[in-house]
């Protein structure tokens, strides 16, 4: 860890005015959408659209009260959120499990496992390629007996099961 | 005593051997989700929910609250030996769990908490064997606006009873709310805020969202934090038990309060964290050695881990009893009783008193194997804690994405619970509370219809709500409860103008 590194990213004020105002963006399209869909009165009761609009207004109203109490907050202002190397430790987990995600569509999720489960080992953990590979391969195969085998609950599956006859 | 008849049926029904066997995985398995970071009682449950269906209800119930009272129990385990709370309940533990562990008697914590524990689950059990009959006969005269009353009770408690900011519960919980009304609308057949998504069409299914809240949440949390594990050696033998039993009765004021507090929240769905706390702060009012809470003492243990349990297990009572869940692991283990085609609720106990029986009386007996397996493994699950994070966390990673994948067989869940994940982590650290967001989606559409058929019955009249003093009482409590922080707010603001 160098000091460097350890700079504040975010201050938590910014996090929370940042965190209201998507807020007030996104349930203020869910509460225009309700709005188009009909959120009066219809023949069968309130209409399809009444009650997420009134949910997404009253997060609207207060989330715009959150972002003007938080704009006001100076202690906030002063506190950390969230620091560059924390920041960095997060997108370590977050980059790669996205990418996992992406691959399971691809290849199925046994094999995405074991690319996971090493890559993860070797990179933050420093282990040697051997030991991940045991590991990695290890729990993918418990997985497919655990799932496949015993209990009866398919998992998507790629090209290399195809190819082992697995599927 | 018609219960203890009936009680004793369920004891039959949970004495076959696959049942029992059953009761000793969900259990171990239990332990195992609470003592391991990014794995808890909700989103452990939803992972294994799907291993469950081919299983009958009665059975995959009992494996399931087993697994529940064994996080309850793991919890407390990290907190002691590591200072690292396995389980947000588990954290009031650590104040004086992990003190008492340095002090070279963690054998001692541990039998405290477990023991401690233990006796808060069964006072709540004993509470729900005797309680729950009379509500859901009571409940079976419920209409739609009964029930919208319940509901509305149920998130008026959450905000009345939060610690934190109110609004950010309500913007917890109307998120919830919102997202519960997307895909199809059960009464109108009409597609609601898809903006054209094909993959939005079935909803948001708040499974995944508990799997990407509490579970990927929690693993970028604990990345952050750059954990590690360092703890003490832990070793229990019969010897430190029976000793330390010796000196639990003199707690037993402490006792009382904490399962008095613990029901009293788990059953408002208050949950076990806040009830953990409270009770804490509690014993520390009451008690002789307050000035030295903190430093190991272990009425401090006692307090916080009965009421953590007694709230964990009262929750269930709701749910069974009317169909509202009182935490996110009691809406998930409802989430369960729906996949397995029963409908909970007042109707539950007259309609299948095998499942309602065999499930309480499985409480009883899973919290007495769970107090068994908690004192004789200790070191087994504290050995597992010593597994780098480098390999664990990928390994959860991948647990969590099977468990999403398997609720509903999509990929697009998958990418979803990531999403929940990074907003589970963006919003904690600002201090959102998740379990309104998670209770909302679970009850978003059972609350909106009973809401929406109150008003065909009453042609738009909101006065349905207050018709009778039953719904009318429930509604005033519920709008009590929903003024107390506006009114502390008011009062904060007029003590101190414009400092904030």
């Amino acid at each position: 860890m160098h000091d460097t590194n350890d700079r504040p990213l975010l201050s938590t004020r910014a996090a929370e005015l940042f965190i209201a105002a998507f807020f007030i963006i996104l349930f203020g399209i869910t509460a225009w959408g309700s709005w188009e869909l009909g959120a009066g009165w219809s023949e069968i009761g309130p209409a399809a659209g009444s009650f997420p609009f009134y949910t997404s207004m009253i997060i609207v109203v207060c989330s715009a009260l959150i972002f003007l109490f938080g704009a006001r907050n100076k202690e906030a202002a002063a506190s950390t959120y969230v620091t560059a190397h924390q920041f960095k430790q997060v997108l370590k987990v977050l980059i790669p499990s996205a990418v996992y995600a992406g691959f399971i569509g691809v290849i199925g999720i046994y094999v995405s496992s074991i690319i996971f489960i090493a890559a993860f080992m070797m990179w933050l953990g420093k282990y040697h390629f051997i030991k991940a590979a045991i590991v990695s391969v290890g729990v993918s195969v418990t997985f497919f007996l655990l799932f496949e085998v015993w209990f009866h609950v398919p998992l998507p599956k790629g090209p290399v099961e195809a190819m082992l006859g697995l599927n | 005593m018609e219960e203890l008849g009936l009680l004793f049926n369920g004891f039959a029904v949970v004495l076959t051997p696959t049942n029992f066997l059953l009761m000793l995985v969900g259990v171990t398995l239990g332990v195992l989700i609470g003592v391991l970071p990014g794995l808890g009682g909700a989103n452990g449950i939803a992972i294994l929910l799907p291993l469950t269906f081919s299983m009958s209800p009665t059975t995959a119930i009992i494996m399931l609250s087993c697994i529940y009272w064994g996080a309850l129990f793991g919890g407390a385990m990290t907190s002691i030996l590591f200072n690292i709370p396995g389980e947000p309940w588990s954290v009031a533990t650590t104040f004086d769990g992990f003190p008492m562990a340095q002090k070279g008697n963690p054998g001692g914590a541990l039998t405290t908490a477990f023991t401690s524990s233990f006796v808060g689950a069964i006072v709540a059990v004993i509470l729900i064997t005797f309680l729950s009959p009379i509500i859901a006969e009571f409940a079976l005269s419920f209409g739609p606006p009964e029930f919208f009353s319940v509901y509305l009770l149920t998130f008026a408690a959450f905000v009345g009873m939060a610690k934190g900011a109110a609004l950010k519960t309500i913007v917890s919980m109307m998120i919830g709310f919102t997202l519960a009304a997307v895909g199809l609308d059960t009464v109108t057949g009409q597609l609601r805020l898809t903006f054209g998504f094909t993959d939005l069409l079935k909803g948001f299914d708040f499974l995944i969202a508990v799997i990407g809240l509490f579970g990927i949440g929690e693993i970028l949390l604990t990345m952050e934090e750059g954990l590690e594990f360092k703890g003490a050696k832990a070793k229990i033998d019969l010897r430190v038990v029976l000793h330390t039993w010796k000196q639990l009765p003199q707690f037993w004021a402490t006792s009382v309060r904490a399962c008095a507090v613990g029901c009293f929240m788990g059953i408002v769905p208050g949950g076990a964290t806040p009830a953990s706390f409270m009770s804490y702060g509690v014993a520390q009012r009451f008690s002789k050695t307050a000035d030295k809470f903190g430093t190991g003492e272990m009425e401090g243990i006692v307090a916080p881990e009965t009421a953590a349990h007694a709230a964990g297990t009262s929750a269930l009572l709701p749910m069974l009893t009317l169909g509202v869940p009182g935490s996110p692991t009691a809406a998930v283990l409802l989430g369960g009783l729906l996949i397995w085609g029963l409908q909970p609720g007042p109707l539950l106990f007259l309609e299948q008193p095998d499942f309602v029986w065999g499930l309480i009386a499985s409480m009883y007996l899973g919290n007495i194997v769970g107090l068994l397996v908690v004192l004789t493994c200790v070191p087994f699950f504290a050995a597992i804690l010593r597994i780098p994070f480098s390999i664990i966390a990928p390994v959860i990673m991948v647990i969590c994405a099977i468990g999403a994948f398997t609720v509903a067989n999509s990929i697009f869940d998958i990418y979803m619970m990531i999403m929940f994940g990074f907003m589970g982590y963006l919003l904690r650290k600002l201090s959102y509370p998740l379990a309104p967001l998670v209770l909302a989606l679970v009850l978003g559409n059972a609350a909106e219809d009973s809401f929406r058929q109150s008003m065909l019955l009453s042609s738009g009249d909101v006065s349905i709500f207050f018709s009778n003093y039953l719904v009318g009482g429930i509604t005033g409590l519920s709008i009590v409860l929903l003024l107390i922080p506006m009114i502390q707010g008011a009062l904060e603001m007029m003590r101190k103008p414009a400092t904030a």
